[in-house]
């Protein structure tokens, strides 16, 4: 059709609406909200590991308090992946939406999507898979994981990201995952401008909070 | 012949189907597609590798249109 590429629009129109409320996602964005992740997560484990020792020097009988100060600061950090593994829900999960008759229909549609190398690892994990510039996207039902790769290698460091259908009211589960990977397929830096980061760091501290599906999408990756 | 669906409840519904050799099917397929815009659905046309890219105008060359609600942070 004549005129097709004017009536396109770069970029999706919900990140566009955001507009000065939100830094655009990229490669820079990333690397500094890797950064961040890992700078938090270091100084919560000083600020709790810090008196534990520091108790355990003075006095050693005072172990009991000391191994309070040590569980905490394995506990938060800990506590923060699983909100992050949390966010994405893959299909069929203890948390799914799936369960309604139309999910065999909005199934097929989302595999025919997927395509014919991901759709074995649809239905082995309920996560959609997208290989895009920042990274390999596991995509659920109400987020994504995004593994970031150390060039031609997968890296180490996985992003949660929290993103769904704004009205997902009434919509089957594999519509939802096929919302976010259409969004993704047309613009992943405005899905990750859109989606907050539930959080970042460590793919084996993701994995330990993944259902088991989850942890065999995230190892594919 | 090309196909304008949309992602609901049912897991997708047909909202328009039309052929490029008939400009009547052309033309309820453009008024369908204007009507859900309106509605404030967002259209998405596969580019192939993995691509997709968002439209405004009904590209009635393309073999499938897909219309999915706006998405948000969680």
């Amino acid at each position: 059709m004549a005129g097709a590429e004017a009536a396109s629009a770069p970029g999706l129109p919900e990140a566009a609406a955001l507009g000065w409320r939100r830094e655009p996602a990229s490669e820079r964005t990333l690397r500094r909200d890797g950064r961040r992740w890992t700078a938090w997560t270091c100084w919560v484990v000083a600020l709790f590991a810090a008196p534990g020792a520091a108790l355990l020097w003075i006095e050693p009988w005072t172990f009991p308090v000391a191994a309070l100060c040590f569980a905490h600061a394995w506990a938060v950090p800990s506590l923060q992946a699983r909100r992050g593994a949390r966010s994405v829900v893959p299909i069929g999960s203890e948390r799914s939406a799936a369960g309604a008759a139309a999910d065999r229909v909005a199934l097929g549609l989302l595999a025919d999507l997927a395509g014919h190398a991901d759709r074995e690892l649809l239905a082995r994990t309920g996560l959609v898979r997208h290989r895009g510039r920042l990274g390999t996207w596991l995509v659920g039902e109400q987020g994504a994981l995004l593994i970031r790769r150390r060039g031609r290698l997968p890296g180490r460091r996985v992003f949660c990201w929290c993103v769904r259908v704004a009205d997902a009211r009434e919509l089957p589960a594999a519509d939802r995952v096929a919302h976010l990977l259409l969004a993704l397929r047309e613009d992943e830096e405005g899905v990750a401008t859109i989606a907050n980061l539930a959080f970042s760091g460590a793919r084996w501290r993701v994995a330990r909070h993944l259902p088991p599906g989850g942890r065999a999408g995230l190892a594919s990756a | 012949m090309g196909r304008l669906i949309r992602l609901d409840r049912t897991g997708h519904t047909t909202v328009a189907e039309w052929s490029a050799a008939d400009p009547a099917d052309a033309e309820r397929a453009l008024a369908a597609f204007a009507g859900e815009l309106e509605r404030g659905m967002i259209a998405s046309v596969d580019r192939g590798e993995g691509r997709a890219e968002v439209v405004r105008e009904l590209p009635l060359d393309a073999d499938l249109v897909i219309l999915r609600r706006p998405i948000a942070g969680g």
